[in-house]
C-alpha cells in the first residue's frame, strides 16, 4: 500500500479514530448506493442504445419510403415542383405537435418528445383535387409516420447523450470512492490503530519500567533494612525482652 | 374533302410533329434507361432524344435538373410549332396553353396570399402556361379585381363565367382553378364542334374523345380528392365539365356521392370506367387509377397518330411528350433513390 503518504492530516487520537470509522461506513454506504445507480442507469443506457439502434433502421426504410412517395406525387400531378410549392404556401399551422415531457430514471430527468396530430385533415387537404389529390395526401401520411419516427429518435437521442453525461458522472464518483476515499480512510485508520497500539506499547513498558524501578527499590530497601537488623542484634536483644520460646529457637540456631 | 387543302396550311406542321413523334422514347428506350445503375448513365442514354439540352449540365445531375430540361425542351418545340401555324391551327394550339395557363393563374394566386415574390413564382411558372401580365396578378384581392384589371385581357376572360365574387382563400382557388379549367373543357369542346377546318371533320371525333375522356377524369378525380375536405356537395356539382360520357347520369352520381363506393358505383356507369376501378383494386398499390387514367389517355392519344389530316396530333404530341417526360422523372427518381423494384411503374407506348 502508499503507506503512510496516501492518509488524511490527523492526529492519532481515539477521537478521530472515531470520526474515521464512521467515515469509512458512510462511503461504503454511498458506494453501494452509487454502485446500484450506474447500474440501473446502465442498464437503461443499454435498452436506449438498442432502441437507437432500431429506431435509426426504421428511420432509413420511412424515410426512404417517403421520398419516394414524393416522386409518386411528382409523377401523379405531372412532373412540375409546383405541387411542393402550393402545398409549403397553403400550410398555415402545425398539424403535427409534439409535446414534452420528463421521465425520471434513477434521479436522473430525462427529456421525452411526445407527438399528436391535430383534428381534422388539416391545411391542404385540397391540394390536386383534380388530379393527383390521392397521392398528396399518400404522401402526407407517409411523411407523418417518417416524421414521427424522427421525433422518436430525437427522444432517443436526447436521452442518450443526458445518461451518457450522468453515467460517467456517477462511475466517476463510484471509483473515486472505491479507489481513492476508502483506501485512504481505511489507511488512516489503520495508521491510527497503528499509532495507538505504539502509545499503548510505549506506556506498558513505560509501566513496567516504573514497576521494576518501584521494585527495585522495595528490594533495596528491604536490603538495607535487613542489613540495619544483622548489624545490631545485641543491641536488640538487650533493648528488647522477647519471649522465651523465640529467644530460645534463636538461640539455637545461632 | 377535308384532306384535300390541309397541307396547303398545316401540312408542314403535320410532318414535322410525326417526325417529333418519331424520336418519342420506346419501350426499348425505356428498358435501357431502368438498367442504368446512376444519373450520369441515364444522361448518356438519353442522349439521342435529349442530348441537345442535358449535355451541358455538370455532373451531380439532379432529378428536377432533367424534368426542368425536358420540360424547356418539350416548350422550345412547342414554341416553333406554334410561330409556324395559321388559321384553325394557331388557335387551337392557343388553346393547348390555356390549360397550363390557368394552372399558372392558380400557383400565382396562392403566391400573392402569402405575399411572396412574384419573379420568383414565375419562374415556377409551366413555360407553356406563360402570358403577358402573369406577373401583375398579385395585386388582386378578389375574384373581381382579378378579372376585371388584368385577366380580362387575357385569353382566360371566357372562362370566368359562372365565378362569383368570393375573397381568395385556399379553398377558393382550387374551386377557381377546377371551375376555369372546367369552363376551358366545355369551350375547347364548343372550338371543335364548330371552328371552320375542325368541324365535321375526323379531327373533331378524335377531340372529342379526347375532351370527354379528360372532362370524366377530372370528374371522377375532384370527387375521389373531395371526401374529407369542406367542399360542399353543391360546389362539386358546380366543378363538373358539362360533358364527357359520364355526363348527365354519371356525374348526376357522382355529386351526391358521399363515399368511395358510390363514386364507384356513379362513375362506373360506364362500362370502360367500370373496368378501371376493377383494375385498380385488383393491382393495389402497384397501379393506382391515375396510373390507369394515364394509361389509357396515352392509348389515345397513340391511335390519334393513325388518322391524317387533323389538328389533334399536336395535342397528342403535346401529351406523349409530357407522360415521356414524367416517365423519365420517375426513373431518375427510382434510380437517384435507389427503389428499383418500382422502376416499371412508367407508361410506355411505343
Amino acid at each position: 500500500m502508499s503507506g503512510a503518504g496516501n492518509r488524511e492530516a490527523v492526529f492519532a487520537t481515539r477521537q478521530s479514530l472515531g470520526i474515521m470509522k464512521a467515515k469509512l461506513k458512510g462511503a461504503e454506504v454511498g458506494h453501494s448506493l452509487l454502485k446500484r445507480k450506474s447500474e440501473a442507469l446502465t442498464k437503461r443506457f443499454r435498452e436506449i442504445t438498442r432502441r437507437i439502434d432500431e429506431a435509426k433502421r426504421k428511420m432509413g426504410r420511412v424515410m426512404q419510403i417517403a421520398a419516394f412517395s414524393l416522386a409518386e406525387v411528382a409523377y401523379a400531378t405531372g412532373g412540375a415542383g409546383n405541387m411542393n410549392y402550393e402545398i409549403t404556401q397553403a400550410v398555415r399551422s402545425a398539424r403535427f405537435r409534439l409535446r414534452t415531457r420528463q421521465e425520471n430514471v434513477s434521479g436522473v430527468l430525462l427529456p421525452a418528445f411526445e407527438s399528436y396530430t391535430t383534428e381534422g385533415l388539416g391545411d391542404f387537404a385540397m391540394t390536386g383535387l383534380g388530379r393527383g389529390g390521392q397521392q398528396v395526401q399518400k404522401a402526407r401520411e407517409v411523411y407523418e409516420k417518417a416524421v414521427e419516427t424522427l421525433v422518436e429518435l430525437a427522444s432517443l437521442q436526447t436521452a442518450f447523450v443526458i445518461l451518457d453525461d450522468v453515467i460517467k458522472v456517477v462511475n466517476r464518483r463510484v471509483n473515486a470512492i472505491e479507489h481513492v476515499i476508502i483506501p485512504r480512510t481505511a489507511n488512516t485508520i489503520s495508521y491510527i490503530n497503528s499509532e495507538l497500539d505504539e502509545l499503548d506499547r510505549e506506556e506498558f513498558y513505560r509501566l513496567k519500567k516504573v514497576q521494576g524501578k518501584k521494585q527495585e527499590e522495595s528490594a533495596a530497601l528491604e536490603l538495607e533494612e535487613k542489613n540495619r537488623k544483622t548489624a545490631m542484634p545485641e543491641v536488640r536483644d538487650v533493648t528488647v525482652p522477647h519471649n522465651a520460646e523465640e529467644d530460645d529457637e534463636k538461640d539455637l540456631i545461632f | 374533302m377535308e384532306g384535300l387543302f390541309f397541307n396547303v396550311d398545316s401540312g408542314y406542321i403535320e410532318g414535322i410533329v410525326r417526325g417529333y413523334r418519331n424520336s418519342l422514347l420506346t419501350s426499348q428506350n425505356y428498358n435501357n434507361l431502368t438498367q442504368c445503375e446512376t444519373l450520369d448513365d441515364l444522361k448518356l442514354q438519353l442522349a439521342p432524344s435529349y442530348g441537345d439540352v442535358l449535355n451541358n449540365v455538370p455532373s451531380p445531375l439532379k432529378t428536377s435538373t432533367i424534368a426542368t430540361l425536358a420540360t424547356s425542351k418539350l416548350h422550345s418545340e412547342f414554341l416553333y410549332l406554334r410561330s409556324v401555324a395559321t388559321g384553325t391551327l394557331r388557335t387551337f394550339m392557343d388553346y393547348l396553353q390555356h390549360g397550363y395557363m390557368i394552372d399558372n393563374v392558380a400557383l400565382l394566386i396562392t403566391g400573392t396570399l402569402h405575399e411572396l415574390d412574384t419573379s420568383k413564382l414565375i419562374s415556377r411558372c409551366h413555360p407553356l402556361g406563360l402570358f403577358e401580365g402573369l406577373s401583375v396578378l398579385c395585386v388582386a384581392t378578389n375574384v373581381d379585381e382579378l378579372y376585371n384589371t388584368i385577366l380580362v385581357e387575357t385569353p382566360l376572360k371566357t372562362y370566368f363565367k359562372g365565378l362569383t365574387n368570393k375573397d381568395l382563400d385556399e379553398l377558393n382557388i382550387e374551386i377557381i382553378r377546377n371551375t376555369l379549367y372546367k369552363n376551358y373543357l366545355e369551350h375547347f369542346a364548343e372550338f371543335c364542334r364548330t371552328a371552320e377546318g375542325i368541324a365535321g371533320s375526323p379531327c373533331q371525333e378524335i377531340m372529342e374523345q379526347i375532351l370527354n375522356f379528360e372532362a370524366d377524369r377530372r370528374a371522377i378525380n375532384i370527387t375521389l380528392n373531395s371526401f374529407g375536405t369542406e367542399l360542399s356537395k353543391d360546389e362539386r356539382k358546380k366543378l363538373y365539365p358539362a360533358m364527357g360520357k359520364l355526363y348527365p347520369v354519371g356525374t348526376y352520381q357522382l355529386g351526391n356521392a358521399e363515399s368511395n363506393e358510390a363514386a364507384i358505383a356513379g362513375a362506373s356507369t360506364v362500362s370502360e370506367y367500370a373496368d378501371f376501378f376493377k383494375q385498380a383494386t385488383m393491382m393495389g398499390q402497384q397501379k393506382s387509377l391515375e396510373d390507369l387514367f394515364y394509361k389509357k389517355e396515352m392509348e389515345i392519344m397513340k391511335e390519334v397518330f393513325t388518322q391524317q389530316f387533323t389538328y389533334a396530333v399536336v395535342y397528342a404530341w403535346l401529351k406523349l411528350k409530357e407522360q415521356e417526360i414524367r416517365n423519365i422523372t420517375w426513373i431518375a427518381e427510382c434510380i437517384a433513390q435507389n427503389q428499383k423494384d418500382r422502376i416499371g411503374n412508367y407508361i410506355s407506348i411505343f
